[in-house]
């Protein structure tokens, strides 16, 4: 439903037929690095099994889904006085300190890192669960405040089902998909917007956490660098990048037949204000020849 | 967002993470704790705390680097031991060195008559278009040296650095100025956030903090906003200058398997696409290639497009031997400055030290810089680790002391020396350029032609007179106003009736300039900056009949404007800094600067591998 009031809701539900009101949420953001999708990126089967070609090599970024859930996290912990934000990342981690210097400075987190591979070819069931473990490991979690935010998608494990066994496995039954917005109304309870079919939302009403939020592209802009925060959260992420151990994602049994990418042909124009039906009109000419 | 501009106290604050700041640091940080883990340096700004460093960067990672580079890796070598050098990705040791000639493969390239003698002469010798010179010169050599990507080497030193947990590198985040007061440098000002393109708070809008500290070291390279601030405040020394600079494009290839370069190679070309241009391509391991060239400040031609330019030099014979069937994996360029010790700033003042490239370490007859420019980080380091242990405050006096003596004893500066004035002769053309360079390498430095060295901006040639018999004045004219008209550049007109065949594209090595720009990894600006990149004075523009600004614009960044002015697109600007000296109009009120201003700004950020 698309209306005014996107927050008419059509459906909610409380937990236990009250509603409660929220002293602060526990918000862990599950997101890991990508490599910089305008690189050259070239899949090869190694002896390891599949990967990306100079991975190591490769400028990552944060993952762009993850980056939306982690902003939104920031945003709604600012707003609600005794809210913590974790960051749980699957990664090299000597790829993951380096992307936390990119992104340490926009938000205050707390990280949680497995060292492990981050190219995107492993099994969604076992990075669930070495992301639910982490998350159950936080020292002083209240599951009662939790809010499990994560990406609808990935830009290198985009199964789109992670975020829901990991959801699963930590006995969170309430889940949002593709969520565009998230506000808490007065009485506590968590009013969402997410993306249903046909260019339609659906509107929810959550009575209280723990509640698992895979988001789409949220609303909110990339925030600005603030030193003083890179400095905070500096104390906190070098610790846990040298006290991060393996993520033990062995994916058994899962075999690759083939990983191949189809013939690309590049030929970039930079264009700023033109209107869509002439760069549909004129990808459509490219693509005649 | 508060609009109150924050400020922090640190004990030391760094400007750019380029190889010099590198070296700074991972000198310092071994320094900072001692193998128990105890402060040893202490932090007078945070008492009872470790010494407390920050470096600011402005590109979106520590892999900025835009560089292939040779060098023979003396001073990182006495950093590194063998280990450390054998876990740098994609570095090799150098194993075969090689100089071509390149002679004319198109018919188009602009050859004096002694370069036309000379090529008939070489001809004769020549193989595939190119005469391979039978020795290399000893001050050219760099044998028992090492090939490394710039990129893939800053990352590793940064993780080193930064694995340690005492000293922050942040990327992402440039520094609009030094904080100058009572002629000493306080530390710096970040630059503002969620500005417009004039610098004009906007939403979002967040005032860059004050970092005050009690040493503020500016490695921030040879066109950084902090260098030239210092540069106009404090005065360059009596009789040096910043006139003689490059604009070095370079690009990672993938070589097709049984390559013809192997690795290790080092190859060095001159003679073509133009005899000013020259041209170097490195072998690196798991068949990866690195090349590029160089186009000085001091060739003539108003329509030096300098991507076109690699093109045809990729396309000359001798290149297609190696390059056949390669593909292009990323692209970039970067300001070289070649005045060498004539370009070399006041070192240190109160408050303040320079280190690196825009600190004129780079040796111009031996082509090498990222090996000075760490030599010139440690040296600062050993220094500021004295003046720390002995409780000695960062004046200009003590800083004298303890780095820029040290400096002066070192190899870098005593090599300068010998170096100094070693390109004079291109002044006058590169036959005597080339004869001036011979004779100050193979002499030790005794003999040089020592000209004077023209601004950039008194050098450059009209379109008439540069292409006088080779395009009519009627044709040039035409060409303009179809150029001025549809808002596009004049160098690719220029160049086609000029002679120079057009660059079919092939989507893998020869790509579109968008392509390439795109290819390398996140160049885009950040959002919410102003423009780093400024034209001064309006109405100089509009009377300007070049605009080689727009011509040699690395990333396609400045484009003709409506009325006359260029307009610049940050988010396509790769940060080379060659506007700077590429305008062709003198400031009004300093004629050494030109009517281009490059200022802090947001992104930039080649690829990894460059």
């Amino acid at each position: 439903m698309a209306g005014n009031n996107f927050f008419s809701y059509i459906s909610s539900f409380t937990k236990n037929g009250e509603l409660e009101m929220s002293n602060g949420y526990d918000i862990v953001v599950c997101g890991s690095l990508v490599p910089d999708p305008l690189q050259t990126l070239e899949p090869i089967m190694g002896p390891q099994g599949p990967g990306l070609k100079n991975e190591m090599m490769l400028p990552a970024v944060l993952d762009p889904w993850a980056g939306h859930a982690l902003y939104e996290a920031d945003h709604l912990a600012k707003k609600t006085e005794g809210s913590r934000v974790f960051l749980v990342s699957i990664g090299p981690k000597a790829k993951l300190q380096q992307l936390m210097m990119a992104i340490g400075q926009k938000a205050s987190f707390e990280l949680i890192v497995k060292d492990g591979p981050a190219s995107g070819f492993t099994d969604a069931a076992d990075t669930a669960r070495v992301l639910a473990e982490a998350i159950e490991s936080i020292p002083g979690l209240d599951k009662s405040k939790l809010l499990v935010f994560g990406g609808c998608a990935s830009a290198s494990r985009d199964a789109g089902v992670t975020m829901q066994m990991v959801g699963e496995k930590l006995g969170i039954t309430d889940h949002f998909l593709a969520v565009d917005a998230l506000e808490i109304s007065d009485s506590g309870s968590l009013k969402i917007k997410e993306r249903a079919e046909s260019g339609q939302y659906l509107l929810s009403e959550c009575s209280a956490p723990p509640a698992l939020i895979a988001w789409a592209t949220g609303n909110l802009p990339e925030p600005p660098n603030n030193p003083q925060i890179g400095m905070a959260n500096m104390r906190k992420i070098m610790p846990a990048l040298q006290q991060a151990g393996p993520a033990g994602i062995e994916s058994a049994g899962l075999s690759f037949a083939e990983v191949t990418i189809p013939q690309q042909k590049r030929d970039t124009k930079i264009e700023k204000d033109m209107p869509v039906d002439d760069i549909a009109r004129e990808i459509v000419e490219w693509i005649k020849g | 967002m508060s609009d109150e501009r924050q400020t922090m106290q640190v004990d030391i604050v760094c400007v750019g993470f380029g190889p010099s700041t590198a070296g700074f640091l991972h000198t310092l940080n071994k320094s900072i704790n001692d193998e128990n883990g105890m402060p040893v340096l202490q932090s007078q700004a945070v008492p009872g705390m470790p010494l407390q460093v920050m470096c600011y960067e402005r590109a979106d990672d520590i892999s900025f680097g835009v560089s292939g580079i040779v060098t023979e890796a003396k001073a990182i070598k006495e950093s590194l031991s063998a280990e450390e050098l054998s876990q740098i990705p994609m570095a090799t040791s150098v194993k075969n060195e090689e100089i071509f000639y390149l002679l004319d493969s198109t018919g188009a390239s602009r050859r004096s008559g002694a370069v036309k003698f000379t090529d008939k002469l070489l001809n004769m010798m020549a193989k595939d278009g190119a005469y391979r010179l039978p020795v290399i010169p000893g001050f050219l050599n760099k044998h028992n040296g090492m090939i490394f990507s710039m990129g893939q080497f800053m990352q590793w030193v940064g993780a080193q650095i930064m694995g340690a947990g005492l000293i922050q590198v942040w990327p992402a985040m440039p520094v609009d100025s030094a904080l100058i007061e009572n002629q000493s440098v306080k530390g710096v000002r970040l630059a503002d956030q969620g500005v417009d393109k004039n610098g004009k708070p906007d939403a979002g809008y967040m005032p860059g903090m004050d970092v005050q500290a009690a040493l503020t070291v500016v490695g921030d390279g040879p066109v950084g906003p902090v260098g030239q601030q210092l540069n106009r405040h404090f005065g360059m020394p009596e009789g040096n200058h910043l006139r003689d600079w490059a604009v070095g494009m370079k690009a990672v290839v993938e070589l097709p398997e049984n390559s013809a370069l192997k690795e290790g190679t080092v190859i060095h070309t001159l003679g073509f696409p133009e005899p000013e241009i020259f041209g170097f391509m490195y072998g690196l391991p798991d068949n990866k290639a690195s090349l590029g060239i160089f186009v000085p400040s001091w060739f003539e031609n108003p329509a030096r497009n300098v991507y076109r330019y690699f093109q045809h030099w990729m396309q000359h014979p001798k290149m297609q031997v190696y390059l056949k069937d390669a593909t292009l994996t990323s692209w970039g360029a970067k300001s070289l400055q070649e005045d060498g010790l004539r370009g070399e700033p006041l070192l240190v003042g109160d408050g303040f030290a320079r280190i690196g490239e825009g600190s004129g370490c780079t040796n111009i007859l031996s082509n090498s810089g990222v090996d000075e420019a760490w030599k010139s980080g440690v040296l600062l380091a050993e220094g500021v680790i004295s003046l720390l242990k002995n409780n000695e405050p960062f004046t200009k006096e003590n800083l004298e002391r303890a780095y820029v003596g040290p400096r002066r004893k070192s190899w870098i500066h005593t090599d300068n020396i010998k170096a100094k004035g070693a390109r004079d002769g291109f002044q006058s053309g590169f036959v005597k350029g080339m004869i001036g360079m011979g004779t100050a390498g193979i002499s030790g430095g005794k003999f040089k032609y020592n000209e004077t060295v023209k601004r950039p901006h008194e050098g450059v040639n009209s379109y008439e007179e540069y292409f006088k018999g080779i395009i009519t004045p009627s044709d040039l004219e035409s060409i303009k106003k179809e150029a001025f008209s549809k808002g596009t550049n004049l160098y690719d007109a220029i160049m086609d009736k000029a002679g120079w065949p057009k660059i079919q594209h092939d989507n893998k090595l020869f790509v579109s300039h968008q392509d390439a720009l795109l290819l390398g990894g996140k160049v885009q600006a950040n959002a919410g900056y102003a423009d780093h990149v400024v034209f001064t004075d309006e109405a100089i523009c509009k009377a300007c009949g070049e605009k080689r600004c727009v011509d040699m614009c690395s990333g396609q960044a400045i484009i003709p404007g409506e009325n006359g002015v260029p307009e610049f697109d940050r988010e396509k600007c790769v940060h080379c800094g060659a506007c700077l000296w590429n305008c062709t109009r003198a400031n009004k009120e300093n004629p050494e600067e030109s009517n281009i201003q490059f200022k802090a700004g947001s992104g930039g950020l080649h690829s990894a591998e460059n």
